[in-house]
């Protein structure tokens, strides 16, 4: 099980590699981190403790923890959508913080509530093997940043390229021809 | 569904939350309607079954609200998307 300690050490890591900072109140930074080790223990992944997970790990790729979203929220409001990471001025409590519009698009909101469940949560697997061993009922593809070149095999391409922050619309598919 | 009933001697309005039980702002919001002595109730929507979610999902989205939590929803007219004190004041009269 992942210890409270080591979910904060690893957003605390994760903040200062971006240059952002954790939220300044003391016990709303410990609810985060206790809402992400919990979803942790029960999906298998920290997705964020402020949106409604399917419990599929294909589906909620976008709102695990760094979220797809964060990136974009920090810059346009100082923080993002749980507020767990802040932008500097926020950290010194210089601007205040208060509930942001959700940026994670409607239409995958909306189907978190129709993911077909299954007997517990999917959880990635942690072999790594070319073929799945069960078919998946998501589509997963390959996708490059034609910025940066930064690869990644997921359903949709990222909200932004966690590499060089390019936005979604700079990412192509990667397709596979097979001449004869 | 079922609804957690929360005591509270403030009970002109009928309080209804739909939160989610690892949310920081959801928490914020119980405490805020505790701290304040209003009477309510909530659902935790991710502790729910997926019936009550998606009844939760259509209850939010005909009352043009969005999907995301805290939803205060008081006397079945007003409805709060996030942890608004101020406005929370001003429709529960406190």
């Amino acid at each position: 099980m992942t210890t409270l300690d080591k979910v904060r050490q690893r957003a605390e890591s994760d903040a200062k590699t971006h240059g952002y900072y954790l939220n300044p109140d003391p016990e709303f930074l410990k609810n985060l981190l206790e809402g992400l080790q919990k979803n942790e223990e029960r999906y298998g992944y920290p997705s964020c403790p402020c949106r409604l997970a399917s419990g599929k790990f294909e589906f909620d790729r976008d709102i695990i923890c760094p979220c797809d979203y964060r990136d974009p929220d920090v810059e346009e409001y100082g923080y993002c959508y749980c507020a767990l990471y802040v932008r500097k001025d926020v950290f010194e409590e210089k601007t205040s913080i208060a509930p942001i519009p959700e940026r994670r698009p409607r239409e995958k909101q909306t189907k978190a509530y129709a993911v077909p469940e299954e007997t517990g949560a999917e959880k990635p697997s942690e072999k790594t093997s070319i073929v799945s061993e069960k078919p998946s009922k998501t589509r997963l593809k390959m996708w490059y940043c034609k910025q940066c070149g930064y690869v990644c095999f997921r359903e949709e391409p990222p909200y932004v390229c966690p590499i060089c922050k390019a936005k979604r619309e700079m990412f192509a598919e990667i397709t596979i021809r097979v001449s004869a | 569904m079922e609804t957690v009933k929360v005591p509270g001697k403030i009970n002109k309005h009928r309080v209804l939350l739909y939160a989610i039980s690892t949310c920081a702002w959801c928490k914020r919001t119980k405490k805020f309607l505790k701290d304040s002595q209003i009477e309510y109730e909530y659902v935790d929507i991710d502790l729910c079954s997926r019936e009550d979610r998606e009844k939760i999902r259509a209850d939010i989205l005909s009352r043009g609200g969005r999907l995301s939590y805290p939803t205060v929803i008081v006397d079945d007219k007003a409805l709060i998307t996030g942890f608004k004190e101020d406005e929370l004041k001003e429709v529960l009269e406190i």
